[in-house]
């Protein structure tokens, strides 16, 4: 008894029914001011917009073709003069073209893959946290097993019987990323479902369907955003590994990692045509985990407490 | 002696607790291969169907499905994994063989300079939070992060090996100037994940009551550090090993193949693309274990450091 009346005088009680008259910030505000006071996340967030603009905009406002073959200027270094911004390579493409178009399919696998993983992810996670018992031990025993399973490997192997696909490449990296999903989601949903201000709001008569919505879902939905961000980058670093090794995107299509590989056959007479896709993989990466840094560091539960 | 039948109770759980896994392993990575839209004896020149046949049966595969996974599961339990297929004189085994000593000289190397350098790194950033010096180390720690060792090795190349001339641009021939480059490439990304996590735990650790009463006892900064706050701060990192192992596999895989080095990983991505599917799962499950075994080992260090776990166990 004690407990409870221990918890009814800290104010979780009023934020448990939603009856404060006092217009507070909601902690998504919070969230939101904290993230914009880290600056690392915020410069990181305005040049992946730009980068975004660019990739998909900038193919469209550049004269050359990708494959168009430029006979007069094969493996030129950049300059202004010969309109390849960035140099062409041997065969003389345009450089820029080809980052930016690779860059539209590393980061569209990045995407896709990411949202694969999170579908499975989290409604997995969700259902052996919700049933909890049996379900949970026999669910939670299968990720762990997967876990130990060397998965760069598994994709590779897929890749191998299958044929080098693009939607397979998706399904592939989304089909082996989706374990920490699932594992974080379903931790979540187990101590959501037994914390004081879900256990406040019941014992004020809120109805289940309300305290998923309005106490659980809140609380699930900073940390699949968290992890979203966190592993875009580590599928678009998989897709290049893999396209790098050959094993990936295939001609005509092409993506960072293709052209990283192309460049670094070339480096000795053209290093530019492995420094730029080199600079557009990496900043993205850099990006991406100060972003996701900054997420979990504004969104993360331990803080508000 | 209470606390050695917890370890030993524990070291027998953990080693039962393998099974299923190896056997999901070799199971997923045998059906993936025989779910494969076309046999490994499909190329493009047309082969008479009674040669074929004969290459079927050489390889066993015109055996009814479950019998060959039976077949392969005791090869493998006694470490076979038959006949290259592209390779026609070679066994997977010999392959195997012959790239284990260099991936494996690579990778140890790696992963000492990693744990090394890592904690070092991360426990000097530690304890000057917030300075200078912490935000320096640990912005180069998130670069190498996130830029990949396949961007670092080439660059390193055209820095060190083509522009300066100080060492081989790639190749393997067991001296210490063929190993420099492959090694720190491979152990960059490592290095920075193992110094971010030192920081971490460490900064937490100075933060806890016991490294206060050290501090209270008198005892000199040096001695707290050393003493008390060094093995709490590591467990993290300890854990983390598993995982890193993992990631030095796959990061071989690439090293080896920008430095030209004729290592397991070179053989795997040869096969990977020439669709010889009895080195590539003769290579996963290799890998596999590998990993598998290694995660085993770090988690007996991590129990044998950390009671706690030991005691939970019992209860």
């Amino acid at each position: 008894m004690t407990k409870i009346v221990d918890k009814l005088i800290i104010d979780p009680f009023e934020a448990a029914l939603g009856v404060s008259d006092v217009k507070g910030r909601s902690p998504w505000e919070d969230a939101w001011h904290r993230l914009l006071k880290n600056r690392a996340a915020v410069y990181s967030a305005f040049i992946m917009g730009f980068m975004f603009l660019m990739v998909v905009f900038g193919p469209m406002l550049i004269s050359w073709e990708s494959d168009f073959t430029d006979w007069d200027y094969t493996s030129t270094p950049p300059s202004i003069e010969s309109g390849h911004w960035f140099g062409t390579d041997s065969v003389g493409r345009d450089i820029l073209v080809r980052t930016l178009e690779g860059g539209r399919i590393s980061l569209l696998i990045g995407l896709v893959a990411t949202i694969v993983s999170i579908l499975i992810g989290v409604s997995y996670g969700a259902i052996a946290g919700y049933f909890g018992g049996v379900v949970d031990r026999i669910m939670m025993r299968v990720v762990d097993i997967t876990y130990a399973l060397p998965f760069m490997f598994f994709v590779i192997l897929l890749m191998v019987v299958f044929g080098r696909h693009i939607v397979l490449i998706f399904v592939a990296i989304g089909a082996v990323n989706w374990l920490d999903m699932a594992r974080i989601v379903r931790g979540q949903t187990l101590s959501l479902k037994n914390t004081e201000f879900v256990e406040a709001a019941r014992a004020c008569g809120v109805g289940d369907w309300a305290i998923i919505k309005r106490h659980i879902t809140p609380n699930l939905l900073g940390v699949v955003i968290v992890y979203v961000t966190l592993t875009i980058p580590q599928v678009i670093l998989l897709e290049s590994f893999l396209s790098f090794l050959g094993l990936g995107v295939q001609e005509p299509m092409s993506s960072w990692g293709a052209l990283i590989a192309d460049g670094a056959q070339d480096m000795e007479s053209a290093p530019w045509t492995l420094i730029v896709p080199s600079v557009f993989l990496a900043v993205t990466l850099y990006c991406f985990n100060y972003i996701g840094d900054g997420l979990r560091d504004a969104l993360d539960p331990k803080d508000h407490l | 002696m209470i606390q050695d039948s917890g370890m030993a109770r524990h070291t027998i759980m953990r080693l039962v607790g393998l099974i299923p896994t190896l056997l999901m392993l070799i199971t997923v990575a045998f059906f993936l291969m025989r779910v494969a839209p076309g046999g490994p004896f499909d190329s493009e020149q047309i082969v008479p169907a009674d040669i074929k046949a004969n290459l079927e049966a050489k390889y066993r595969l015109d055996e009814p499905l479950l019998q060959q996974y039976f077949r392969y599961l005791g090869q493998v339990a006694v470490f076979d994994f038959g006949p290259s297929i592209q390779y026609k004189d070679w066994t997977v085994n010999e392959l195997i063989g012959q790239g284990i000593p260099v991936s494996l000289t690579i990778g140890l190397a790696a992963m000492l300079l990693a744990f090394f350098l890592g904690t070092a790194l991360g426990i000097s950033a530690a304890l000057r939070q917030n300075t200078r010096v912490d935000y320096s180390l640990m912005g180069i720690a998130m670069l190498g992060i996130s830029i990949p060792n396949f961007v670092i090795a080439p660059i390193l190349i055209l820095l060190l090996a083509v522009y300066a001339g100080w060492l081989p641009a790639g190749g393997w021939d067991w001296s210490v100037a063929s190993m420099v480059l492959p090694v720190v490439t491979l152990a960059l990304p490592v290095t920075a994940y193992i110094s971010r996590l030192t920081r971490g735990s460490m900064i937490e650790v100075m933060h806890s009551n016991f490294i206060r009463s050290a501090r209270a006892k008198g005892l000199p900064e040096s001695v707290v550090i050393r003493r008390h706050a060094l093995r709490p701060a590591l467990l993290p990192v300890i854990s983390f090993l598993g995982p890193a192992t993992a990631g030095m596999i796959s990061g071989s895989v690439v090293i080896e193949r920008i430095f030209s080095i004729p290592g397991l990983g070179s053989y795997f991505v040869q096969g990977a693309l020439n669709r010889d599917y009895t080195l590539v799962m003769g290579v996963v499950i290799f890998y596999g274990v590998l990993i598998i075994v290694l995660n085993f080992l770090v988690d007996l260090i991590y129990a044998w450091l950390n009671p706690k776990v030991r005691y939970d166990e019992n209860r």
